[in-house]
């Protein structure tokens, strides 16, 4: 009996060499419990030994493998080829970023966002260690839990089309990853923070799409952290305006 | 504010075609809704000079309401009342995203949260249309 085959459409691009990027077709073998990334590896251990992509963890963990597959982003080792039979499957780099070879996006713009909003907890005077550890009750951390699941896959930059349309948008992860330590009842942040997040290329940019919250392979809602750090920034502008010498603590 | 990062070489940077909308039908129904505000903005100017001619005298406000039975008029408002239920239908299922409520130290389930902001909806919605059926 013939061998089951899918067809992997794989976008090529060689730096220096080719103007723009262009699709190549492999046939690779089919098995149910293969995922693209199996696929490519396939492709890059038997056919095709210079095809360049990102991969780590295989499981949903490391975020390296975040690519357009049929258009949509997503996590290639989570994609299993039997949820696009027939096929071709259209695999592609994320959207939106520039193209350093074949499916490797370049993700230093990324970097410096998510550097930019301090994703990390602040205090005024850090205690000494004999103090012990800065405790939490179960409410506080269920307060920030989702949004310190991203994994800085960039798939939803890849979704956001505003990220496309206006490349200084500081984009869904870096704006939830802020929001999450402004939520942290051990951070002392906020005053530090949420300026970045307010600013123009911050929160304001959002048009509230959605598409962000629905591809993150790990439930968190950016678009809801984007959202609730507007309705933040609204509420410190006007006590700015009604209590000029500072309404914050 | 940062500048925006200057091209480097070798790297390829895609373009967005104008018609990036197409692409997938979550972005449409985002479009969709997006282009719902100009439907209602112009209802609302119609609205306004509706209530400008009510105030020239009835004449004025049935010569008014006579064009506004043109069938251009009344096709214009039917589409305007789909995306104003499209966009109402939307905005209140991202107010429960947006909003979170909370009972002691338990979130309120979003999914609650837009369901007591529809029964709301319907209720007022019932309230208006009872009271403008009374009146008639």
């Amino acid at each position: 009996m013939a061998e089951e085959t899918i067809t992997l459409e794989v976008t090529r691009y060689r730096p220096r060499e080719d103007r723009e990027p262009r699709a190549q077709a492999f046939t690779v073998p089919y098995r149910k419990d293969w995922v693209v990334l199996d696929a490519l590896n396939h492709i890059k251990d038997r056919v095709d030994g210079t095809l360049t992509y990102r991969w780590s963890c295989r499981m949903g963990v490391c975020g390296s493998c975040g690519m357009m597959v049929n258009g949509v982003p997503k996590l290639t080792c989570a994609a299993f080829l039997r949820d696009y039979l027939p096929g071709p499957i259209r695999v592609e780099p994320l959207a939106y970023f520039p193209v350093i070879r074949d499916l490797v996006v370049d993700i230093e713009d990324f970097m410096g966002k998510l550097r930019r909003v301090m994703p990390w907890i602040i205090r005024r005077t850090e205690q000494p260690l004999t103090a012990g550890e800065y405790r939490q009750t179960p409410a506080q951390l269920e307060a920030y839990k989702q949004f310190s699941m991203c994994i800085n896959c960039m798939l939803c930059y890849a979704a956001c089309p505003v990220y496309g349309l206006s490349p200084l948008f500081i984009g869904p992860a870096a704006i939830a990853l802020g929001y999450r330590y402004n939520l942290d009842s051990r951070d002392e942040g906020y005053h530090l923070r949420q300026p970045i997040l307010a600013e123009a290329v911050g929160v304001w940019q959002c048009t509230f799409v959605g598409e962000c919250s629905a591809v993150c392979p790990k439930g968190v809602d950016p678009a809801a952290a984007i959202q609730r750090s507007k309705v933040a920034g609204a509420k410190d502008w006007f006590l700015s305006i009604l209590l000029p010498r500072g309404g914050r603590s | 504010m940062s500048a925006p990062p200057a091209p480097r070489p070798g790297l390829y940077y895609p373009k967005m075609p104008a018609t990036w909308w197409l692409r997938r039908p979550a972005y449409l129904r985002f479009m969709l809704r997006e282009v719902s505000s100009v439907f209602i903005a112009i209802f609302l100017a119609v609205l306004m000079v509706q209530v400008y001619r009510a105030g020239q005298g009835p004449e004025a406000y049935a010569a008014f309401l006579e064009r506004l039975a043109s069938p251009g008029w009344i096709a214009f408002h039917a589409v305007a009342l789909g995306f104003a239920l499209y966009h109402s239908v939307t905005w209140l299922k991202l107010t429960a995203v947006v909003q979170v409520v909370r009972l002691g130290e338990h979130q309120v389930p979003p999914r609650l949260v837009a369901a007591g902001a529809f029964a709301f909806w319907g209720i007022l919605s019932l309230a208006i249309l009872f009271a403008v059926l009374l009146r008639s």
